[in-house]
């Protein structure tokens, strides 16, 4: 037994007292998002019944509908077709329809994946290049300019997006894939920048300096010493970017409608015969935000620097 | 930089520009340059879906007509409103569980992860599924409040009373862990030699709470309220999906509002004007909370 306890700690009780109110919270604030998932294996009925069901039999009924498009038909004319090659086929004919084709989930899924990276990869690229001089060199305006960077993040989308809208439409870059990556690129520079710049701080200046002591030039050293130096907070900042263009909705929604439409406009258009379909829509959900609640676990460790810009350190 | 020239390959100089031209360039490009040509259209009578048609310049008219708006004034409120029960609600909270997550009890990480989770999901698809828990027939938000006090049937986004508050209940039950772990953050950076000074005065926890621990916290919480209030001004993707800014206009933000001017009716011109008293707004009011945020920090 430890006796030696500081009478600054906190004692078992009142330690008990909070994690239980803390664990309750938990349970609370994690019941949306367990629901979304637990209806996303609910077949269509048993979604919509009331009281809602907490025991149920599990379905992929959802994630059939999310991935196909379907057409109502007759009995006779189900009838008249031969017998489902696979499940999922018995599955949509036990609904008396037919599958028509793949969705469009898959697409916007990929354009989500396609945009993120790109963008993600870009801005990380010249952040880091960004942050480095910033942090290393004397910078005339310096302070200004960090500040101006970062200014750029305060404005609504909404505010300048009917002027990118025109100016896309004249490029020619409204709703393709290039254009939203330099976008979200543009959105996320500001983050990635004055995280990296924080990061960059951290690693002593010596370390480049022997190395170009020892014949490196100033970009060598870089990209040799510094920016392997950096590999956390690189990931940390690349993780982050991801995330904003993953969930980005408001540029996506105005500036693309086809061909460069990312998840997050088409996850609520994902609606089935005489009503949502709750379970489709969970399904899209789940896949949707799975990716980021592993990032998220990933990322513990980093997620208040990221959240503040870098403004709040542990 | 003294060192000149003592080492191999570009200047410092000639490396630095090298390394934040681009990103000063992109941002020149795609932020400043629409931010200024908004600014030019707002002095305009430009429509963006009538190709062709000369724009012509009309002064200050769209402004003019954007204040006189008894409809924008409406907005505003609405805004006000939404972000004032937000702020206030996830500084409390928020404070709350990170005073009670300081006591570093086991599996105090895990928790914290956990309850992290909803602040990094898509507000766009948050605001989807939450369309679900809230149903009038099987919505389980419904069935919970009926639960514990029969309410009867009631519909969070249907009624104009009720949707100001389902807006409210979804933003702070996402954004809450946002103040939680930065006001944490303050709450590790008191120094411990704080309380043990206190405790050798005979001060009582209360005291010590109110004299020690809110003031070290106070900058913190101050901080995340500002990015809130930065965020929740400019709020649009959650509540878009959740209420479409109805029924009527009864969470129709500002930001919303802007979208149906500028790309539903297309008034181009107008909604430029909009959008600048609204950045000029933000700026504005963000620039004083700053200062007022740095004075408390001095103290």
């Amino acid at each position: 037994m430890d006796t030696s306890r500081s009478y600054l700690e906190p004692s078992s009780f009142s330690k008990k007292m909070a994690a239980a109110i803390i664990i309750v919270y938990a349970v609370i604030t994690l019941i949306p998002i367990s629901w979304m998932v637990m209806t996303s294996f609910k077949n269509v009925d048993s979604a919509i019944s009331y009281p809602p069901e907490v025991l149920f039999e599990p379905s992929l009924e959802g994630y059939v509908n999310l991935f196909t498009n379907r057409s109502r038909q007759s009995q006779e004319y189900l009838d008249s077709l031969p017998p489902p090659q696979n499940w999922y086929e018995e599955l949509v004919r036990s609904r008396e329809m037919v599958i028509t084709g793949p969705s469009k989930f898959l697409g916007r899924y990929s354009n989500s994946m396609i945009i993120g990276f790109g963008s993600t990869f870009a801005s990380v690229f010249l952040g880091a290049l960004a942050a480095y001089a910033f942090s290393r060199f004397r910078v005339p305006l310096k302070d200004d300019l960090l500040f101006f960077i970062l200014s750029t993040r305060m404005f609504p989308p909404i505010a300048v997006a009917v002027p990118i809208f025109i100016m896309y439409r004249k490029l020619g870059l409204g709703d393709t894939h290039l254009g939203m990556i330099i976008l979200y690129t543009v959105v996320n520079l500001s983050l990635a920048v004055w995280l990296l710049k924080g990061f960059m701080d951290e690693i002593p200046k010596e370390y480049e300096e022997a190395a170009m002591i020892d014949g490196y030039s100033r970009l060598q050293a870089f990209f040799k010493v510094v920016l392997p130096q950096a590999m956390t907070g690189i990931a940390a900042t690349a993780i982050f970017c991801m995330i904003f263009s993953w969930n980005e909705y408001a540029f996506a929604v105005l500036l693309t409608q086809f061909n460069a439409q990312t998840a997050p406009p088409f996850i609520p258009t994902i609606i089935g015969e005489g009503g949502l379909d709750w379970p489709a829509i969970g399904a899209g959900t789940t896949l949707f935000l799975l990716p980021v609640m592993i990032f998220t676990i990933i990322l513990r460790k980093h997620l208040l620097r990221g959240i503040t810009f870098g403004a709040v350190r542990k | 930089m003294s060192v000149k020239k003592k080492f191999k390959g570009l200047s410092d100089k000639a490396v630095g520009w090298l390394f934040i031209g681009p990103t000063v360039l992109l941002l020149l490009a795609i932020n400043i340059y629409p931010l200024v040509y908004a600014i030019k259209m707002s002095f305009t009578n430009f429509y963006a879906n009538k190709i062709g048609r000369e724009p012509q310049f009309v002064g200050l008219k769209n402004y003019i007509k954007v204040l006189n708006k008894e409809a924008i004034w409406e907005k505003m409120q609405v805004t006000a409103s939404f972000m004032f029960w937000t702020l206030l609600l996830q500084a409390i909270i928020g404070l709350g569980l990170a005073l009670l997550l300081n006591r570093k009890f086991k599996g105090n990480e895990l928790l914290t992860t956990l309850i992290v989770l909803p602040m990094m999901l898509s507000p766009a698809v948050v605001g989807v599924f939450w369309t679900y828990l809230y149903n009038p027939q099987v919505g389980l938000f419904n069935y919970v409040v009926n639960f514990f006090y029969d309410l009867g049937s009631f519909d969070m986004i249907g009624s104009s009373t009720l949707a100001p508050w389902a807006i409210v209940i979804v933003d702070t039950w996402m954004w809450t862990p946002f103040t939680m772990l930065i006001c944490l953050a303050g709450l590790r950076s008191v120094p411990n030699y704080l309380y043990e000074a206190a405790e050798v005065d005979r001060a009582s926890k209360w005291q010590q709470f109110i004299y020690i621990t809110l003031p070290s916290v106070l900058p913190f919480l101050l901080l995340a309220l500002l990015f809130r209030g930065i965020e929740n001004f400019k709020m649009f993707d959650m509540v878009v999906e959740l209420t479409s800014g109805g029924p009527g206009s009864a969470t129709e933000l500002a930001s919303i509002n802007l979208k149906r001017e500028a790309f539903e009716k297309w008034k181009t011109g107008y909604s430029s004007a909009f959008a600048v008293i609204l950045f000029v707004t933000i700026f504005g009011f963000g620039n004083v909370y700053v200062k007022v945020m740095n004075k408390i920090k001095e103290r």
